[in-house]
């Protein structure tokens, strides 16, 4: 089957494409025909015809468009990249299929309007295949608003027909222009994403259910932030002190989750029901320390419903009690004179169980608050909520280590474990070092106490993990808004994260209490509504009726689609291969994402020594861009760029020597093309022979795992980068359609498993947990015991600063192995591992010296009971923190000759899982085994990426047999006169056999000196993972 | 004005028992001491009047029941917080009938009355620190998860949590609140132990007061109008050492009592008397 290697957004609609696209094709050069031969009646003519036939496939590329122009402007080059690449490629096949390599191309820009004319014959029909979607598109959008615009469409598509010599001209300007302004004919691609950009962008009216129960409805841009309309929200109550708020929105399992305030809610939402509550997010410990009474109203109206609903758990006294307060703030003084009717009471809720003896409890406590103000009863109501044992306590459904059931409560302090109704332990802010989720599980790693030596983790197993990711979001926030000054930036270099970037985004409570006390505006005058509260009870809808309206028709969303995608990987029939590699494989990759800028200090520091050893071996380094960025980028930016910052990086290094104008042959014409190229001319082969053991636990599905990543890059380092990228769009983008960029920030978050180091920043600690230090007296005779406790209070905030770099600490120490007790400290470094894999792909071309690092970190998911004592921990031999249990191929290059082996051994939740338990004993699972061999050839291109060159061709050809799939990917670029052709190619084999890896290299390396004796070998790669047997558990 | 968790250690009755003859042979003990009943109850007579008279509380005497030889540890048979009383379930089998005269005592005061009926429950008001803020309860031998959970059922405003108790009879075997936020607790291993615990678990921050002795560390602390912080502790001849500790605290009226006997069949200060705040209920 032949492929190309597409944008991400071509990879991901390749499913909707290949269905399309004969169809397409045809139907384009049909018009086009028609076009050219009438051009007079032509207008007319195509407008009909595209008000109507063309609206059968109308659909998938209006959705593309729309995608697109969601993107940065770089997209837009890509775009129109696409359009040159398929006049170069049309002979070879439909569609425009280059752009994951045209987007390199924009970059270069050095295409001529010579080069183009050699092809100028054809240059009409091609640019109409790919114009025609853009037009469709946008007749689509002007149908909707406005005719006139249809008209100039189909007129400026005649006048392209007219004047074909003159477009090909303009349109080598307009590439060449890049990114830039276009003009001329150009604009007919552009054109609906400016519509959509600039003019026409469509507004979503959001529904926005407010702490009274009142509905605030408003209209935001379709693709705007959750930022946005939380400020809309927070001017229309007139709400300045902001931060402690935040909108919720029911997901697809109609489970509540924070809007991220940074990201764009379409992405977030995952349906079409725009409808959020107004909550609060952080409870204040102490609200007499708001700044202004409606800030006070508005939490003690959170806190009414928390209570009304049984969230606040209180008790009878205590329910009469806030309920006094809350008629008095609502109603003012009691009236002897007119008692309220108890009935009238009964229409008001105050709690889960609520009586008559309650509401007479109630009225009678009204009558001993006369002449308080509203905001007086407000603070009292306050005063009392605020020592409930489950004020501001966010619950979590949780399993221990023995499977039994508890609850997680987030708080200000920390985090609280509840078994029951009752507190079976708690972890203070200050004692956690490390809060990280894996899947369904979400652990966290314990500073050591006086006594212990090691630092402990323990580990809870969550519901799925959603539910696990959910939790670990709300400790990363609340331990961000209660105990940092400022806000941890997401990209810490120090503080490497797995998995999701997700950082809180807000102020902290220390600095919007800063900023409150600099509010200076007469205090706003609102109603306290309890009419409306009235009414709602009246209609017996429920208080907390936050959502209640049409959640549940929700479309599976992204999380489901994870699971559907692990399905379809089982079923996937090589033929299907490329819609579905789109799609579900990527799954697999997710945690490895963030591996790679993370600890890029650390991975340096761990291989330094090796890199020496290795240098001879390598070429020197091309300068390298700096990785992070790279990955900010990729996560900001559009999956295109992102691609195209890997492929500058590898892929086109080599191009930029290549030599002359590689004929663009047919897929297997490897061998002659490459000899055009001058001596410099770099041909790189790379074949990668994957070696996959699967164990019975191993799914069917792998293949397709396998298959699944070739079909989408150029190189399979990158190729795997690629599908991490793409791997959370092609979850969502099914519903939304949407552009990818969003997709692709949003993905951050949807790897399984991440990690968050609180980090106080010292000073905090005592201010922010004001009731800690509250009671001094006698102070002379507790002098002892004070300090004592001082030590335990005031030293911990004090010991996170060094703890900071704690983890780097960690890294560049062998790991502790802890023998013999039960507890075993932890290996920090799961990660660790991954990195080192990842930046050893990733980087190879750019920074040799991290390569390789056959690493033996050992490393572990210490697992532990709850309670303080029982600690689990297990140490793996060299972990890695993949997706256990789902091998998936992955290119690891030990940059080799000498060969080193890299052996990693993944900690898998698997088994836990299956188990439901993760105890003491047992050593979290090490069952995987990967083995990555890489020789790679010293680099002939010298200059390293000083150009990019321009890519000529790219294809992809994919052949498969029972358990072997065969990967090739041939580029051809034009650098500088020199072309040059790489091709890469990829084998998975996937069965039970051993397969002897040296052999397989020599092998391999063998074969693709025979098949193209012309060209070298750079790099060959054989990656091995095995499922080892259960017994490695303890 | 009436709130939450105002006023600790504010207390206008108090609801105690006699000591019944029986309680010299048949009462149950973790020693192998022979209590003399005239001695026992002159000391309870001291403690009561204490009480009554010098503290003005109003004591609600219980009669003495022989069947229940126990029975003047009042403690164990309720735990009152607020205007909620719960009834416990005591981990002693032979204790269990305590609680009928008990129920009775606080439901003619106008209490709240919480029966814990579940018949897998165990709870002995022994067990239950009440802090102020929050409920610490011990799980021993004779309170278990259950009873803790059902205690946290009765008192919904506030945090519970359990402390493991291996060591001693019931967690207020060697702690108790000598003030607001002021935790007395004995030096011994455990007792330190379940204090750290207690610590941890504890949104709050609690100052501590050790005492050389564990038993020493129960105390009844009251915060009375006009009397200010009262403090009723162990004597000087019981544990001198403690004594000492006690007599730093400033400000407090201080009142030693003795509790030489009943300290024979585990009974501590605490023990004897289940204090109530009507005044400041709402």
């Amino acid at each position: 089957m032949t492929t190309e290697v597409g944008s991400e957004t071509e990879v991901k609609e390749k499913a909707e494409e290949s269905a399309d696209q004969p169809d397409q094709s045809e139907k384009a050069t049909e018009e086009t025909r028609e076009v050219a031969s009438a051009e007079g009646e032509e207008k007319g003519k195509e407008k009909e015809k595209e008000g109507k036939g063309i609206s059968k496939f109308l659909p998938t590329w209006l959705k593309k468009q729309k995608s697109l122009s969601q993107t940065s402007p770089t997209k837009d080059t890509a775009l129109k990249e696409e359009a040159i690449s398929v006049e170069k490629q049309e002979e070879e096949g439909p569609a425009p299929e280059v752009n994951g390599l045209a987007d390199e191309v924009p970059e270069k820009e050095a295409v001529k309007s010579e080069q183009l004319k050699e092809k100028e014959e054809k240059p009409h029909s091609k640019a109409s295949t790919d114009t025609e979607p853009a037009k469709e598109e946008k007749v689509d959008e002007s149908v909707e608003k406005s005719p006139e615009e249809t008209k100039e469409t189909t007129e400026g598509q005649g006048v392209e027909e007219e004047k074909k010599e003159q477009e090909g001209e303009v349109q080598g300007e307009g590439e060449g222009g890049g990114g830039g302004g276009e003009e001329g004919q150009t604009s007919i691609f552009q054109s609906p994403l400016r519509l959509v950009r600039k003019t026409k962008m469509k507004l979503v009216v959001c529904h926005v259910t407010l702490l009274d129960g009142t509905d605030f409805s408003c209209e935001v841009e379709k693709r705007a932030k959750g930022q946005f309309l939380f400020f809309k929200v927070c001017e229309h109550l007139n709400l300045l002190e902001k931060d402690y708020f935040g909108l919720t929105y029911k997901d697809n399992h109609e489970q509540t989750s924070w809007l991220d305030p940074m990201k764009e809610i379409k992405r977030q939402i995952r349906s079409n029901n725009w409808q959020f509550a107004f909550n609060v997010k952080f409870y204040p410990p102490d609200p007499s320390l708001l700044t202004e009474d409606i800030t006070r109203y508005l939490l003690c109206l959170q806190l009414r419903e928390d209570v009304a609903s049984g969230r606040l758990p209180c008790s009878f006294v205590t329910h009469a009690l806030l309920g006094s307060y809350t008629l008095q703030a609502e109603f003012g003084d009691y009236e002897p004179d007119q008692p309220r009717p108890v009935d009238f009471m009964s229409q008001l809720n105050f709690a889960p169980s609520q009586n008559k003896e309650m509401e007479e409890k109630i009225l009678e406590l009204h009558k001993s608050h006369r002449g308080m103000t509203p905001a007086q009863a407000d603070a009292q109501f306050l005063e009392n909520a605020k020592k409930l044992s489950m004020y501001g306590v966010d619950l979590h459904h949780a399993k221990d280590s023995e499977g039994v059931d508890i609850m997680l409560g987030v708080c200000a302090n920390g985090l609280l474990v509840y078994k029951d109704r009752l507190r079976i332990n708690r972890f203070a802010w200050p004692k956690i070092l490390k809060i990280s989720y894996k899947r369904n599980n979400f652990y966290i790693k314990i500073r050591p106490g006086e006594t212990e030596q090691f630092e402990s983790t323990v580990g809870f197993k969550l519901q799925n993990h959603r539910s696990a990711k959910r939790l670990w979001k709300v400790c990363v926030e609340n331990h961000s808004f209660f105990r940092l000054n400022t806000p941890e930036p997401p990209t810490k270099p120090r503080f490497l994260t797995l998995g999701s970037k997700f950082r809180y985004s807000g102020r902290t409570q220390a600095q919007t209490r800063t900023a409150s006390s600099l509010i200076d505006r007469p205090a706003p005058s609102f109603e306290r509504t309890s009419s409306k509260r009235i009414s709602r009870s009246l209609d017996g809808a429920p208080m907390i009726s936050i959502t209640e309206a049409g959640r549940d028709s929700a479309e599976n969303g992204r999380e489901h689609r994870l699971d559907d995608s692990k399905v379809k990987m089982v079923d996937v029939s090589p033929g299907d291969v490329e819609a579905t590699s789109a799609q579900s494989p990527l799954r697999v990759h997710v945690d490895n994402i963030y591996d790679h800028d993370k600890t890029q200090d650390e991975v340096l520091k761990h291989q330094a020594s090796i890199s020496q050893l290795k240098r001879s071996f390598m070429e020197a380094p091309p300068p390298s861009p700096p990785q992070t960025n790279q990955w900010e980028k990729r996560l900001t930016s559009s999956p295109a760029t992102a691609v195209r910052v890997q492929q500058q990086q590898v892929v086109s290094e080599p191009h930029a020597e290549a030599a002359a104008a590689a004929a663009p042959a047919a897929a297997d014409c490897t061998i002659s093309d490459t000899k055009e190229s001058a001596k410099t001319a770099e041909v790189e082969i790379e074949e990668t022979v994957v070696i996959q053991e699967v164990s019975k636990a191993t799914k069917p599905g792998l293949v397709t795992v396998t298959t699944g990543s070739p079909a989408s890059a150029p190189t399979d380092q990158e190729t795997r980068e690629q599908e991490v990228t793409v791997q959370e769009e092609v979850a969502v983008p099914k519903d939304a359609k949407a552009a990818k960029q969003e997709s692709v920030s949003s993905e951050s978050e949807s790897e399984e498993e991440a990690e968050y180091h609180p980090n106080v920043s010292v000073s905090l600690s005592h201010t922010q947990i004001p009731e800690e230090k509250e009671e001094e007296e006698e102070e002379e005779e507790e002098e002892e015991v004070e300090d004592k406790e001082n030590e335990d209070e005031t030293a911990e905030p004090n010991m996170l600063a060094p703890d900071v770099s704690s983890h780097q600490a960690e890294t560049s120490h062998p790991a502790e192995d802890i023998s013999g007790g039960v507890v075993e400290s932890q290996k920090e470094d799961m990660k660790k591992n991954a990195e080192n894999e990842k930046e050893g792909r990733e980087t190879e071309d750019s920074t040799d010296d991290l390569m390789m690092t056959p690493e033996e970190t050992p490393n572990g998911v210490a697992l532990s009971e709850e309670a303080v004592t029982g600690l689990a921990a297990h140490v793996g031999e060299e972990p890695e923190p993949r997706m256990n249990g789902e091998p998936r191929p992955q290119v690891i290059c030990c940059s080799e000759p000498p060969v080193v082996k890299t052996e990693m051994v993944t900690i898998s939740d698997t088994f836990a899982a299956q188990k439901t338990e993760i105890a003491t004993k047992e050593v979290p699972i090490v069952h995987t085994e990967t083995k990555t061999i890489t020789y790679e050839a010293a680099q002939l291109d010298g200059t390293g990426d000083g150009e990019p060159g321009v890519l000529m061709t790219a294809q992809t050809i994919t052949s498969e047999s029972l358990c072997t799939t065969t990967t090739t990917h041939i580029t051809k670029t034009l650098k500088g006169g020199l072309s040059e052709t790489r091709i890469e190619k990829r084998i998975v084999i996937t069965g039970d056999c051993d397969i002897d890896h040296d052999k397989a290299l020599a092998q391999a390396i063998k074969e693709a000196k025979e098949q193209h004796p012309d060209m070298s070998v750079t790099r060959v790669v054989v990656h091995k993972e095995t499922e080892l047997a259960e017994e490695e558990e303890d | 004005m009436a709130a939450l968790m105002a006023g600790f250690g504010l207390y206008t009755h108090a609801i105690v028992r006699g000591i019944p003859a029986s309680l010299a042979k048949e009462a149950l003990r973790t020693s192998e001491a022979e209590v003399d009943v005239d001695k026992a109850r002159g000391e309870h007579d001291a403690y009561v009047e204490v009480l009554k008279t010098r503290l003005g509380l109003d004591v609600v005497e219980l009669p003495a029941d022989e069947s229940f030889p126990d029975c003047v540890f009042v403690e164990d048979a309720a735990v009152v917080c607020g205007d909620t009383a719960l009834i416990t379930r005591p981990g002693a089998e032979s204790r269990r009938g305590e609680t009928e005269a008990m129920k009775r005592a606080l439901k003619a005061l106008n209490l709240n009355v919480v029966e814990m009926t579940d018949e897998n429950a165990t709870l002995d008001g022994g067990d239950v620190l009440f802090t102020g803020r929050e409920f610490f309860v011990g799980l021993s031998s004779r309170t278990n998860q259950r009873g803790a959970e059902i205690l946290a059922d009765a008192f919904k405003d506030y945090a519970v949590s359990t402390v493991p108790v291996l060591a001693s009879l019931h967690l207020k075997s060697f702690c108790s609140m000598g003030g607001p936020g002021l935790i007395v607790i004995g030096s011994s291993e455990p007792a330190q132990k379940a204090l750290k615990i207690m610590q941890q678990m504890s949104d709050h921050c609690y100052d501590k007061l050790t005492v050389p002795d564990d038993i020493a560390a129960n105390c009844i602390y009251m915060n009375l109008p006009n009397k200010g912080h009262v403090l009723l502790h162990c004597t000087a001849e019981e544990f001198p050492e403690s004594f000492k500790v006690f007599e730093k605290l400033k400000d407090y009226t201080l009142i030693p009592v003795s509790n030489m006997e009943k300290v024979k069949v585990d009974g501590a200060l605490t023990c004897c008397s289940i204090l109530i705040n009507k005044k400041g209920s709402i």
